[in-house]
Parts: C-alpha cells; structure tokens; sequence
C-alpha cells in the first residue's frame, strides 16, 4: 500500500500500470496538430446522434469501449469506472456506466476529472481494492456552450481569453497486473483555490494560481526540481493562464519555462478561432492518451507530471456573484519501472 | 441622403453597443435590456424623437428604437385614454414587433436545428 | 510553502487585468458601426418600400418594418448564419432589432430536443424576455408620469 510523502503527495507501492488507453474527438480537433493521434475521430458533432448529449455519450462509450479492447481485458475483468464529464448531475458517464454494466464512481472535477479519476483509480489499484480501474472523462462543445454558456446559435463575440471546449474523450485502464507499462508513481491532490477572478471566459487566469500550486507541492514534497520530468502538463490553462503559471512559479523560484506543455494550447495549435486554446475534460484527456502516454511508450518522455486543472464554479454561482474556486491534482507517470 | 443618414446615426448607436461590450463585462442581454430602457427614457425626455426625425431607420432598428415605439406609444395611449392608455399604450406601438418575434421565433425553432461550427 | 502569500501579496487580480490579451477596440467598433449601420439602411429602404409601395401610414410602415426585419434575423439563425455575423460584429448585429430576434430563436432552437412546450415554448424568452420586462414597464412608468403632468 502506498505511503505518504512531504506534506500532500502519495506515493505507490506497486505503482498501477496503464494498460491501455483511447481517445475520441471531434471535427476541430481532428483538424489540429495532433490529429493523427487519436484513435477514433468524427466528423459531424452530433454522430449520428438525436442530440449533443447523446453524442458525448457515445464518445465517452466508444473511448471505454476501446481502451478495454486496447489493453486484453473485457468488460466483466473491470472493477471499478471511474467517470465524470462537465454536465449537470455529470449524466453523460452515469449513462455510460448503465450501459457497461461496471461497478460506477462519478466524480465532478470540471476539467480536472482526467487526474482526478487517476488519482483515485490508482489509489484503489494500489490499495488492493480493484484489480483493474478505467478512468473516463468527457466533455462535448456543444453540451458545455448550452451547460455554462450561451445558445449555439446566439450571435456574441467570444472575448480574447475565451477558451474553446474540446468536443473529445479519453479512457485510461489502470491496472495491478505487472509488465513495461506507463505506471502511475505518485500522486499530488490539490487544494480548492481561488484569488477572486469572476471572468467565466477567463479560466486560465483563474485556474493558474490551482496549477502552481500543485506542481510547486509536487515538487516539494518529492525533493526533486522541475527539470526531474521530462514534460510538466497542465490540462487547459491555455496561453494567457500558461503566461501566468509560468510567471508566478518562477517568482517562487520554480522556472518550469523549459518543461511545460500545457494542452489547451496544444490541442488547436495556432487556431486563431479558439482563442486561448482549448478546455474541458476531453481536452488533458484527449492529449495525455492521444500524445503524451503514446510517446512514453516509444522511448521520448521517460517521466511526466499530468496536472490537469479544473474551475468549480457554476452558471448559478457566478450569477449570483461568487468568483471562480480552481483545483489541480498532479499525476507522476514513468516509463517501465514497475517490477 | 435618408440612408447615409441611417447608416451613420445606426452605426453609430451599434458603436455605442460594442465600446460597452469590450471595455465592461456587460453581457449582450444586459446590452439589449439598457437599450430598450434607455430608448425609453431619451424619448421621455424628447431626446430621441430629433434621432428618428434625422436618421429615420438608423434610430428606429436599434433596440433603442423599440424603447421609443413603447414611449411614443404609452403617450399616445395616455393621449386617447388617460391613466389605462400608460398601461396599454406601450405594448400596443410595439405589438408587430412583439407577435412576430414569437410567431416567427416559433415556426424557426421547429423547421431548423442548431449547429456547432467554427 | 507560501504561494498563497506571494499570489495574494502581487495582487493578483490587477495583474490579470493589466496583463490578459485586449479585443481591438478599433477594428471592434468599425465592425459594429458598419454592420450595423448596414442594416438600419436595409430597415430605411423597408421603410421606403413600405410607405411608397404598400401605401401603408406610419404606424403600417413601423410595424411592416419591425416584422420584416425580425422575420429576416429569425431565419438567419435558423441557417445558421445570425451567430457567424455576430462573432465579428458583435454589438453592430446585437443591438439592431434583428439582434432581438436571434436573442429569441437561438435558445428555442438550442432546447428544441426538450419538447415543444418545456424546451421551444418556455426557452423563446429567457435572453429576451427581460428586454420587454424593463422596456413595457419603463413604458408604463413614463406613461404614468406623463399622464400626473397632463393632470396638474
């Protein structure tokens, strides 16, 4: 069972492996740099569906569906889902897992969800409880505009610091069983924090300071530098919010300039349409399934700090006037040091 | 010239809009909300009917013209039959205007479907 | 650990606000001002189609008018196209009258799938409803006042 290091992070015994993985996006990000990457794309944002929410469901479905298939194991070899997405009473995961028939934990961590459900997967893998975890996050543009902001077809200018949800999913099997994988080592769970930014179209601002936060604990607690990780990937602070975290860590000493990749800004590339780049749980998830953990097993990254990051505020607190709480967990994965 | 006139006093009110929409956090409906009441208010004041008699269309298409039509129509309501007129007045000048928005924004809603793109 | 401290100590609120990418407020407004002078010409030419086709008085041509041009941004929403204009002229297609139309069929549209009285009936008005809640009853109180005037 894993053991507590410094003053937040956990770390594993029998580190969990990921055995397998997916990713599933849409049209836009299809059509960006990494395109090529994932394994399932689509073109129209319905699929063939009725509605917006049945197409995420579906992603979300087809990203489980597949990484199960990616890593041997069958549906019945699942203990625990673990799954959360960005709509009310996170519907999009509870349909799927009525549909897989797996034992179901929903989480609700906004964008977060990706490191959040790693983090508690790895712990119940660690910890003896399950023999296989599936961790499955997922968010759609067209839910989340309705969920959190206007009608698809209003006629409003996006402001500059404006972030674009990703209409994608991803699934990760993490598993007891032993082999060279990418295993989760430890574990960092971040605090709720919040420095008074009300801009819901200024998320990178507000989820900075989480981010930070995390990876400075991170650090700390391990007793290693920034340069210890090959990569350190912030889930969606796009490129003003990447500007601040950059800032502010090097101000505490922490100069992450050289390692950071952040996948809001990744997964458009230079798009101006999108802004300051991309958000929403499909977003970390679709990049740390679709780019990071397929490089690790080809030998480029060795070690990587996942930090996905996610704002929990909702259309009603911030109506009612309440600035933005962010959050961020830090993920370690490394390549192939599991026994 | 009545439609240089209307391009400019219409896009200069439209101008007045946007310098609202990117330097506050005003949203567009609390845009449209402060138009129509301060069309309202400027016709009360006899501000806005100068506007209309300059700029014709130019004044009467922003949603400040919809605050002038519910003015100019509560008078005119107030004019014919005194304290009842102020309440049915207003949505009497505008009533076009407001059974075509539900009529019209009813018969969209069912003939199309709403896309996402970029 | 003081990260907390030197966050708040930076005063990090301004920062963000000084520092986070500006909208071109230039190129916003000539946007604004040509779109929407644009299309109060088109509400000038109903006019004129009005009075001098249709024969109609003013309060004929007004309503001819308004009609047309609510008419016109509905289905521009309904192709698709209302939303694409509005993301580059933003104020110039928000606050003429076809603006209020797009206001009232963009949500309808958007909440179609919740059935034709919860989602189309009730969702027409939740971004225009407050626009003719402030605009009837500022109506009604100028009337009123108006009409004390008339009466001392």
């Amino acid at each position: 069972m894993g053991a507590r290091v410094g003053e937040k992070t956990v770390r594993f015994d029998m580190p969990p492996n990921i055995l397998g993985f997916s990713s599933v996006v849409g049209k836009d990000e299809k059509n960006g740099p990494y395109g090529a990457c994932f394994d399932i794309t689509f073109e129209d944002s319905l699929w063939g569906e009725k509605t917006y929410e049945l197409a995420e469901r579906k992603m979300q479905l087809k990203a489980v569906e597949t990484a199960i298939e990616k890593s041997g194991l069958k549906a019945g070899d699942i203990h625990i889902l673990i799954g959360g997405d960005l709509l009310n009473q996170i519907i999009s995961s509870g349909f799927v897992a009525r549909q897989m028939g797996i034992p179901f934990i929903g989480l609700y961590g906004a964008c977060s969800t990706m490191s959040d459900s790693l983090l508690i997967g790895a712990m119940s893998v660690d910890g003896g409880f399950a023999e296989h975890v599936v961790c499955a996050p997922s968010s759609h543009f067209a839910t989340a505009e309705r969920q959190f902001r206007n009608p698809l077809e209003l006629g409003t200018p996006k402001t500059p610091t404006a972030q674009n949800t990703a209409t994608a999913a991803g699934a990760v099997v993490l598993s007891a069983q032993r082999g060279q994988y990418p295993s989760v080592i430890s574990a960092t769970p971040g605090r709720v924090v919040d420095f008074g930014i009300n801009d819901v179209n200024n998320m990178g601002a507000a989820m900075a300071p989480a981010a930070a936060e995390t990876i400075i604990t991170h650090l700390e607690d391990i007793g290693q530098r920034p340069e210890y990780y090959d990569a350190i990937i912030t889930g969606d602070l796009g490129i003003f919010g990447s500007k601040l975290l950059i800032k502010y860590a090097s101000e505490l000493g922490w100069d992450l300039s050289g390692v950071h990749r952040d996948c809001g800004m990744m997964l458009y590339g230079d798009n101006e349409k999108m802004h300051c780049g991309g958000s929403g749980c499909g977003c970390s998830a679709s990049m740390l399934n679709g780019f990071f953990l397929p490089e690790m097993i080809k030998g480029n990254f060795k070690r990587i700090l996942f930090v996905a990051t996610g704002a929990l505020h909702s259309p009603t607190s911030a109506l009612q006037g309440e600035t933005i709480p962010c959050i961020a967990h830090a993920i370690a994965i490394e390549m192939g040091c599991s026994i | 010239m009545n439609y240089l006139w209307a391009f400019i006093i219409g896009g200069l009110i439209c101008r007045g809009g946007q310098i609202l929409l990117s330097k506050t956090s005003m949203t567009p409906a609390r845009i449209l909300v402060l138009f129509v009441t301060a069309g309202v208010v400027l016709t009360a004041l006899g501000l806005y009917e100068p506007l209309v008699k300059l700029g014709g269309a130019g004044a009467q298409v922003p949603l400040t013209g919809f605050g002038y039509a519910l003015a100019k129509g509560a008078f005119k309501g107030v004019n014919e039959s005194g304290l009842l007129g102020a309440l049915s007045g207003g949505v009497k000048g505008t009533a076009a205007g407001i059974a075509s928005a539900v009529i019209f924004g009813y018969l969209i809603a069912l003939i199309f479907t709403p896309k996402t793109k970029k | 650990m003081d990260i907390k401290k030197h966050i708040e100590e930076t005063n990090y609120q301004n920062y963000v606000k000084q520092s986070m990418p500006k909208s071109h407020l230039l190129k916003e407004c000539v946007m604004a001002f040509i779109v929407g002078g644009l299309i109060c010409v088109l509400g000038e030419a109903l006019n004129d189609l009005g009075e001098m086709v249709f024969r109609l008085d003013e309060d004929g041509v007004n309503a001819f008018r308004s009609a047309v041009l609510i008419f016109l941004g509905a289905l521009f929403t309904g192709i698709g196209i209302y939303d694409v204009l509005g993301r580059f002229a933003g104020a110039g297609s928000i606050v003429p009258i076809t603006g209020f139309a797009n206001s009232i069929v963009s949500p309808a549209l958007e909440y179609k799938w919740e059935g034709y009285v919860l989602g189309v009936g009730a969702k027409l008005f939740t971004i225009a409803g407050p626009v003719l809640v402030y605009g009837i009853s500022s109506s009604i109180i100028v009337g009123v006042i108006y009409y004390i005037i008339g009466v001392v």
